[in-house]
């Protein structure tokens, strides 16, 4: 509408202001043709500056290989639009290799394409697909090998085994790439962005589908995962081993195979991620398993078997998270301790809290449940008596899964009202004691 | 035949009860849909109306309508008309008002708030259920010769395949706990139609719950071209046995 309204003024008083407009444009097609002069002129001496290497058909070179070879370090490699099967491309110096119009690096499946053993390289604007595999080495579309501040950003890989691997780095950039792959069987097939033993990375704003794990991390110290979208891969979404102090935030993870899984780490941040749709017979939205001093803050699961599942998690805060919709919204082991749920939704869950055992070590408080049926006389939004998200029913089929075939049955929901009443199965400890009259805002 | 089953169902559907239960069933299913703002809860609410309320209708009117029509049958059964026959309009003039209740009372609110596979599912699921149960109503009314004994056996009935049911599979489950039960449940399922018409339901609407754990066996099995199948001759089987055994022991009752 405002531009509309510009316009219509501009045209009125066109006439008046004529000679004013005239000069004006004058004055613009010379600064234009100036910019684009000066721009033209840069661009020419930046080429020449840092003695680029044209790749391409009837330029400079005609093989990646021998590009590679000659440069020196600094130099960029610029690679352009074409296909390219040279086999494996080794680099062993810090240089750059810069695709125009996404050139095409076939490895016939039968090598891995690219492998970095060098720090400072850049690699940006490849297409990279069919690599090898092998079950003895993991070959992948590009591998870091024991290298420093290596940045990869706004590649293709596709129909890799395994997708961007980092093995030993420091300070690595893996950034706005997409990694596809045909889906196999989980045993041939390797993950969208690996990484091994690595500190200070950065993976963000990547698109994975079709591998094993979407993003795995093993050994992955002070590391950030932001921005990225994992989805439709055979196993999980983004697997976590043995991985402290990182922050993973701003991502979604949707149809995956088994969901997420965060495993024997500790002082992990889970921020304002989305876990969806992950169904299946062990599939979770998110699986904290032997994790410890991690903070899980305003997440969404929706649609999940079992939107958060816990074993062995100590020390965890799970704070002003939505639940929606999810067969269980929290099953919580008892090998788990010291654990605070704080200020969650939890809407349209089949159960909401599941738990094997009478012992209690953690701490439910101001959560909002649907379910709740309780009264608030002084009208301050906390209700008054106690709400206890374990249903008789939920332990009956933690112990009976068969009993699933009772869900809903009248006398189900019976038995559940006179244990609400008198609770003597379900873990009487086990209770929210100021559950929030109306869903909490978040956003 | 199809004169005698004019007969039965115009004058089944003069009856002020059956437009109440189609009232009734209209009220609850709209004022659900209405109170729970979500289509998906009220579906869930409307679920336990269908499973308790469809079947203790459907048995208790087509019990006292049998007793009440005692007269008519024995004029007919006086005429030259084969007895199956006589049943069978019975039969199908309940089950024929009856399931236009359903399709009246739950088929327009389903189709308004809730037009999906769920609801569809839903409301076949309670034709089926009231049909099922006009079948069993009326092999316990040819088979008992009192008016006040015949709603008894009706009532006993229902309660023990609405609840009685549900809680001694409960018992054998917590009894047997030790054992692999999956396939037995499987066939406790069957023995009851009600269980039968809500895990069917349900596999529509908690697929995420069924389907984690022991949920993925059952979804394999009922959620499947071959469960459905199954689930459909087993609810036709609810229906033609009961109305078969009804047929075979009218035939050869002293009126």
């Amino acid at each position: 509408m405002a531009r509309k309204k510009k316009k219509k003024k501009k045209i009125n008083q066109y006439p008046e202001r004529l000679v004013w407009l005239r000069v004006y444009n004058d004055r613009m097609l010379m600064t234009r043709c100036l910019t684009i002069g000066v721009l033209v002129l840069l661009f020419g001496v930046g080429l020449s500056a840092a003695s680029g290497l044209h790749v391409g058909k009837g330029l400079a070179y005609s093989s990646i290989l021998t590009a590679v070879e000659q440069a020196q370090p600094g130099d960029t490699v610029w690679i352009h639009e074409g296909l390219y099967s040279e086999g494996n491309i080794a680099i062993n110096k810090p240089i750059a290799l810069i695709g125009i119009g996404y050139p095409i690096l076939d490895g016939l499946h039968n090598c891995e394409i690219i492998t970095v053993n060098a720090s400072d390289v850049l690699i940006q604007g490849l297409e990279i697909r069919n690599s090898g595999q092998l079950s003895t080495i993991d070959l992948a579309g590009i591998k870091v090998l024991s290298s420093d501040r290596v940045r990869i950003i706004g590649n293709k890989v596709l129909d890799c085994t395994f997708g961007i691997y980092l093995s030993n780095t420091n300070d690595c950039l893996v950034s706005k790439n997409s990694v596809s792959g045909i889906i196999k069987e989980e045993q041939n097939s390797g993950n969208g962005i690996h990484l091994w033993k690595c500190a200070r990375a950065v993976v963000e704003e990547n698109h994975l589908t079709g591998q094993r794990d979407g993003i795995y991390f093993e050994f992955v110290t002070d590391s950030e995962i932001r921005y990225n979208h994992s989805e439709y891969n055979l196993r999980y979404g983004l697997h976590f081993m043995f991985s402290h102090n990182d922050h993973y935030h701003h991502n979604r993870f949707h149809h995956n195979g088994a969901g997420v899984a965060v495993m024997y780490s500790r002082q992990v941040k889970m921020t304002e991620n989305e876990f969806g749709y992950n169904w299946g017979s062990s599939a979770y939205g998110l699986l904290l398993k032997d994790i410890s001093d991690s903070h899980i803050w305003k997440n969404i699961f929706e649609h999940n078997s079992a939107g958060v599942y816990m074993e062995g998690a100590s020390r965890i805060t799970l704070e002003q998270n939505q639940f929606r919709e999810n067969g269980w919204a929290l099953r919580v082991q008892a090998s788990c301790d010291a654990n605070i749920v704080r200020q969650n939704n939890f809407f349209g869950n089949t159960f909401d809290v599941s738990t094997n055992g009478s012992l209690v070590l953690n701490s439910f408080e101001s959560n909002y449940w649907d379910r709740y049926e309780g009264y608030d006389l002084n009208h301050d939004g906390i209700g008054d008596v106690p709400f206890r998200p374990v249903s008789l029913y939920a332990v009956v089929v933690e112990r009976m899964p068969f009993g699933l075939m009772l869900m809903r049955s009248f006398m189900v929901y019976l038995l559940d009202k006179a244990e609400k009443i008198i609770p003597s199965l379900t873990p009487e400890m086990l209770k929210d004691d100021k559950p929030f009259m109306k869903p909490i805002a978040l956003l | 035949m199809f004169r005698i089953v004019k007969y039965v169902l115009y004058d089944i559907l003069q009856n002020r009860m059956v437009i109440g239960y189609t009232l009734f069933l209209l009220a609850v299913s709209l004022g659900l849909f209405n109170l729970s703002g979500e289509a998906t809860k009220g579906m869930v609410s409307l679920l336990n109306i269908i499973l308790i309320v469809t079947p203790l209708v459907s048995i208790i009117f087509s019990t006292i309508h049998f007793y009440n029509a005692t007269e008519f049958i024995e004029l007919l059964a006086a005429q030259p008309i084969r007895r199956s026959i006589l049943i069978w309009s019975e039969f199908l003039g309940l089950a024929g008002a009856l399931s236009l209740a359903v399709m009246i009372g739950i088929g327009i609110p389903v189709a308004l708030f809730a037009p999906n596979a769920t609801g569809i599912t839903l409301m076949l699921m309670a034709i089926a259920l009231s049909v099922s149960f006009v079948a069993i109503a009326l092999l316990a009314s040819v088979l008992t010769r009192d008016k006040a004994r015949g709603i008894g056996v009706a009532l006993m009935l229902w309660f023990y395949f609405a609840l009685l049911y549900d809680a001694l599979v409960l018992f054998l489950m917590f009894s047997f706990a030790d054992y692999p039960l999956e396939k037995v449940m499987l066939a406790f399922i069957a023995l009851n139609p009600i269980d039968l018409a809500r895990v069917v339901v349900l596999l529509q609407m908690d697929i995420s719950a069924l389907m984690g754990y022991t949920g993925a066996l059952y979804r394999e099995f009922l959620g499947t071209g071959w469960g459905i199948t199954f689930a459909t001759l087993v609810l036709t089987a609810w229906i033609l046995i009961p109305i078969l055994l009804a047929v075979r022991v009218f035939r050869k009752k002293d009126l």
